[in-house]
Parts: structure tokens; C-alpha cells; sequence
């Protein structure tokens, strides 16, 4: 495995807005090319120079709260960086993954998607991974957020009753995707294995009255035999035809009683993430509209009233509106098929009282006049 | 009462082999210009060590019971976990089922005191690639499917039982524990992030990444390749056997 050779000389001018320039040489096959030449700079910083990467103190530790989807942790309160333990174990489950469909699926931390993880902009993380004793393969983690060799998934490597432990710092804010990366990757992320980590920008995210957390992903089903959990269907995986695809890992996790509950009036934060393996999402709420998106999980708000926003695979987006009509939202992929035929279908109660200025039905004739 | 002789006569007696003929085997990843590795006749094991000659084995060489063994050649949280105790290897019909956490050193030993030996990479895999009608079917989709379901879905070892379907050369389960010790399991180096490249100070095009293997479709060999990456000589993982071979 090859590390980038980087050479790091900024001028250090505050750690909020370190401009660095780094040329990055890795040593490839042949014994090394130029790769490139980066000239990396935080938005809103101009020119050049050299110093040593400035990172913030880190002041105490504490571990992680991780929580299962819709749920998301409470926001970060701390006005300083921390040192922050976080533990997940992949394990190998078979659950519902439709009505009458059982799947074997490979999860962090039992459920589909992955646990949510909560962190702040400039922590150090110490990030432990462990794999179930039962499992019958080694797992990884690629976690989208960090910054080093394989977003983790280099110094990961966890048999069957195992566990590491690697550090990173939480240096970019954002919205991330986590996966595991053990060979063959697709297999492991077809078969569930994916969450998101949110790194807090350090003055925080706006506010917000309710914080809810939506993973889309797609299912490729080889039926087992009687009484047999299904499994992954290789050649529908590559063709990319999946048979399901689902929010919050399968088909009906997020309707009926347990479709999450806001209220009229809350301003609402979906952070969405996108586990893939193939297919990018059209992600729309039927009956809102997003007033704030942050495109591809950044941490800026990039555009106001947007009806659906594109996430890729192996990528995030967080959406802001506010809850204004009593009723259900339903969450979609907006390539329709997918989501009337093959399960990405979601809902949101607004429970309150109804807001007629807002939208009100007239009587009329849908039947036609007698 | 046993002797280390009785224990090898014994089992040379008793335990079925099956005769390999030679031929090629297509490694996942392969030196540059190598198509193929060419794989002397052999004989191996019909079936996995059981776990009742593995009792045969440590009554008679009590240095591998589970309470003697040494640190050093066998990760003791996970040798013959699922034991009852030195000499019992579990419930009914325990002695019939595959043994599994088990280390390589412990694997290494049984084997040579049968006079046998652990087969070797190549071997076990030109062994595996069979299917029920095809020597070699790596590149049959349906027996790739089947591996692919099979692993996913694969038994607790504690109530595993003997498939009775054979593969083409006669061997049965070699797929059912899971995976099993090879002689040179830490031959083929891996990175532990199976998308990176090899870094070409060495023949190898190293890394499970699909980049540098020669069928990307071939999943249940990048998961084999991947189990043999995170092993040590004193790893056991109770979806981890062997069988041996002369």
C-alpha cells in the first residue's frame, strides 16, 4: 500500500482559515511519477506560503452517542475541540428485508443503514472497529470524512472476532458517507454495510426543531431456498437492476406506524445519504419543498427552494423546510418506478393543527356533475 | 490408550483421500506474464479434519488441548472455542463435524503427524474451483452465484453437517465451513484496503482491488483472498478448518 507522500507548507494565519498548499507526490508502480500539484485553500482565502497545519487544542473525551435511523444524536454543544471515542461493531444479520423476503444482510452495528456519528469540526477521533465474533468475513471502514489512507479502511482491517482502533482528525465539516472497503467492496455494500458521519462545522448548524436521518440504498435479491435467508444476486448487481429500493434498509422502514412524527410549525433538517451500490437518487418530499440544501452533504447551503435534489452514490445532501401543512409527507425517489414499484417510498407525519392559508380543498365534482 | 503412532496409523487407515490429477490453476492475481500455475497430481483429505480426529489428535499430542496450548501458536480466545472441554468436542454427533478454531500451527501439526501435510495454495484452490460437474467452473456464473448464496447463508459450524454432494473430483465441503488453512495462506500479499493498487516492489499485483485480478466477477475469491489477508499463524476463526494432503 502506497502512502501519498505530502508535503505540507501553509502559512498558518488562524486554524479558521489555514491556506495550505500542498504538493502531493505518490510513488506509483514504475517508482514515482508527479501525480500533481495541489493548491488546496479553504473558501474565502487567497495566497500562499509556508507553516505547519495549525490544529485546535484538544480538550477532554468523551465517547460518541450513536443512534439508528430516523433518529439523529442532539447537537454538539461544545465550543471546543474534543477527543471523541467512537465504537461500532459490523455484524453479519439476517432481518426482514420486504414482507415474506429475509435477507442476510452485513451491517455497523446490527442495523441498516449503519449508526449515525456525531462530531465536531477539528476533533480527534479515536475510532475503534469491531467485528462480531460470528461473522464469517473480515470488514473495514471507509469513512468519507477523514483525511489519510483509505478514509480508515487501510489501517481497519478486523477479522472475525477482532478489533483496531485508528485516530483521525475531523478536519473538512460536511455531511459523510461511511462504507466498509473489504474485498469484494461491492458485495459488502450491497449487503448493507453504510451509514453517515456528520461533522459539525465549530459555530454549529443552525438550530432546528427537529433532525431526522434517511438512508437510500438498493437491494440486488438472489430468493433463497425454502426456509433460506435471500442473498445477493451477482448478476443483477452488475447489470444494475436492483429488485428493491428502500429507505432506512427495507422496503416499509419509514411508513405507517413507523414513519417519524413532526410538527406543524418545526423546522426540519433531513441529513439524506445515499449507500448505492449503483443507482444516484432523485430525492424528493411530496408536498414540501426543501427551502435550504446543501448539495452533495456540504456544509454551505447552496441553493433555496429546491423540489429534488441529486445524490450520488457514496454521497449526501442535507435538506431544511419547514413543516407547514398537517398531513404526511412522502419521501421519494423521484425516478418513479423505484419508488412505485420497488419500495423507496418513505413518509413524514405532520401532526398539528391543519393550516388552511397554507392549502385548503374546494369543494368540487371529481366524480363529474350529475 | 493412544500413542502418537496409533493416532497416525489409524487416521492414514481410516481417512478417505481422493487423488487429484494435475493441471492449471488461474490465481486471482498473478505475476506479470504468468497466464496460469501449474499444479502437480496430489492426493488430499475427501472431507475437513472432523472434529472427532481432531480429539483423536489431542489426546495423543496433549501440547495442542485447548488448556496447553501455547500463546504463541494459537490465539487462545477463539482455539476450539465452542468446546466442552480438552477432549470433548461438543454435543451427539459433534465428532462427525468439521473441527474449526483451530490456528494454522495447530492445522500444521495434526497434518504432520499423520504424515501428511497442509495443501498448498494452489492446490486447494484448483481443488475448490469444481463443481458438481466441472473441474474447474470459475467462470461458471450459476456455481459463482451458488458460493456467493452459500457464503452469506453459511451454518454455524456447531451444527454443520457434511454435504453429501461431491464436486467433481470426488471432495466434499469444501466450501461448507467457510474457508480452510492452506500451507502458504500468507504468500500473496494484500493490502488491507482492497481498492488501493499495488505498489510494484514485488511481482505480485497486490490488493483485492479489481484492478490487477483477472476475473473482477469472481467474489468468493476476493473473499478467500481477503479471510487469508487478516491471518496470522495463530489466528482461528470458527469459520476456518483444513483438510490435508500428501
Amino acid at each position: 500500500m502506497t502512502s501519498p507522500r505530502i508535503l505540507l507548507s501553509p502559512v498558518f494565519t488562524g486554524w479558521r482559515s489555514v491556506t495550505v498548499a500542498v504538493v502531493a507526490t505518490i510513488g506509483l508502480a514504475t517508482g514515482g511519477y508527479l501525480f500533481g500539484t495541489i493548491a488546496s485553500a479553504r473558501a474565502g482565502t487567497s495566497g500562499g506560503g509556508s507553516a505547519t497545519l495549525k490544529l485546535p487544542p484538544i480538550i477532554g473525551v468523551e465517547r460518541a452517542v450513536l443512534t439508528t435511523a430516523p433518529n439523529v444524536p442532539a447537537p454538539i454543544t461544545r465550543n471546543h475541540a474534543t477527543k471523541v471515542l467512537v465504537e461500532l461493531e459490523a455484524m453479519e444479520k439476517t432481518m426482514r428485508l420486504a414482507d415474506s423476503v429475509n435477507y442476510t444482510f452485513w451491517t455497523f452495528g446490527g442495523t441498516v443503514p449503519g449508526s449515525f456519528i456525531r462530531v465536531r469540526q477539528g476533533d480527534l477521533v479515536e475510532f475503534t472497529l469491531k467485528n462480531h465474533a460470528h461473522s464469517t468475513v473480515p470488514h473495514n471502514i471507509d469513512l468519507h470524512a477523514v483525511t489519510g489512507p483509505g478514509g480508515g479502511a487501510a489501517a481497519t482491517l478486523t477479522m472475525p472476532g477482532g478489533n483496531s482502533t485508528f485516530t483521525f482528525r475531523a478536519l473538512n465539516p460536511g455531511l459523510y458517507v461511511y462504507h466498509c472497503a473489504m474485498s469484494p467492496v461491492p458485495m459488502h455494500i450491497a449487503n448493507g454495510m453504510y451509514g453517515l458521519i456528520l461533522v459539525e462545522p465549530e459555530e454549529g448548524l443552525p438550530q432546528v426543531d427537529r433532525e431526522l436521518y434517511i438512508m437510500q440504498s438498493e437491494f440486488y435479491v438472489k430468493k433463497g431456498a425454502a426456509g433460506q435467508p435471500a442473498t445477493l444476486d451477482m448478476e443483477k448487481g452488475e447489470a444494475e437492476q436492483p429488485t428493491y429500493v428502500v429507505f432506512n434498509g427495507s422496503v416499509g422502514a419509514m411508513t405507517g406506524d413507523k414513519a417519524p412524527e413532526v410538527k406543524v410549525g418545526d423546522r426540519v433538517r433531513v441529513f439524506v445519504g445515499n449507500g448505492g451500490p449503483n443507482l444516484s437518487s432523485s430525492f424528493h418530499i411530496i408536498g414540501e419543498i426543501f427551502d435550504n440544501v446543501y448539495s452533495e452533504g456540504g456544509s454551505s447551503i447552496t441553493q433555496h427552494n429546491v423540489q429534488t435534489t441529486m445524490i450520488p452514490a457514496g454521497g449526501s445532501a442535507t435538506v431544511e423546510f419547514r413543516a407547514e401543512k398537517a398531513g404526511n409527507l412522502i419521501v421519494v425517489d423521484h425516478a418513479i418506478f423505484r419508488a412505485f414499484n420497488k419500495g423507496a417510498l418513505g413518509m413524514i407525519k405532520v401532526v398539528g393543527p391543519d393550516n388552511t392559508q397554507v392549502f385548503a380543498q374546494i369543494k368540487g365534482f371529481p366524480m363529474g356533475k350529475h | 490408550m493412544f500413542t502418537p503412532l496409533a493416532f497416525a496409523l489409524l487416521l492414514q487407515v481410516t481417512v478417505p483421500m481422493v487423488d487429484l490429477p494435475g493441471g492449471h490453476y488461474e490465481p486471482l492475481y498473478r505475476r506479470a506474464g504468468d497466464r496460469t500455475v501449474q499444479v502437480e497430481p496430489f492426493r488430499m483429505d475427501r472431507d475437513p479434519v472432523t472434529r472427532g480426529d481432531f480429539v483423536q489428535f489431542v489426546r495423543t499430542h496433549p501440547e495442542w488441548r485447548r488448556s496447553n496450548v501455547r500463546g504463541l501458536f494459537a490465539d487462545r480466545r477463539g482455539y476450539l472455542a465452542d468446546w466442552r472441554s480438552d477432549l470433548d468436542g461438543g454435543d451427539g454427533d459433534a465428532s462427525a463435524r468439521p473441527v474449526s478454531g483451530v490456528s494454522w500451527f495447530a492445522a500444521r501439526a495434526f497434518c504432520t503427524a499423520r504424515s501428511a501435510r497442509l495443501p498448498r495454495l494452489a492446490e486447494w484452490e484448483y481443488a475448490a474451483a469444481a463443481s458438481r460437474s466441472q473441474h474447474d467452473a470459475t467462470h461458471d456464473a450459476g456455481f459463482v452465484q451458488q458460493l456467493v448464496s452459500m457464503y452469506a447463508t453459511r451454518e454455524s459450524p456447531r451444527t454443520l453437517a457434511f454435504a453429501a454432494d461431491r464436486n467433481a473430483f470426488g471432495l466434499r465441503g469444501m466450501h461448507g465451513i467457510g474457508w480452510e488453512w492452506v500451507e502458504d495462506f500468507n504468500g500473496i500479499l494484500v493490502s488491507s484496503d482492497s481498492r488501493s493498487i499495488g505498489e510494484g516492489d514485488h511481482n505480485l499485483f497486490c490488493a483485492s482491488a479489481a484492478i490487477g485480478a483477472v476475473d473482477p466477477s469472481n467474489f468468493p475469491a476476493f473473499l478467500r483472498y481477503g479471510v487469508r489477508a487478516g491471518l496470522t499463524g495463530r489466528s482461528t476463526l470458527e469459520t476456518l478448518g483444513f483438510r490435508c494432503a500428501v
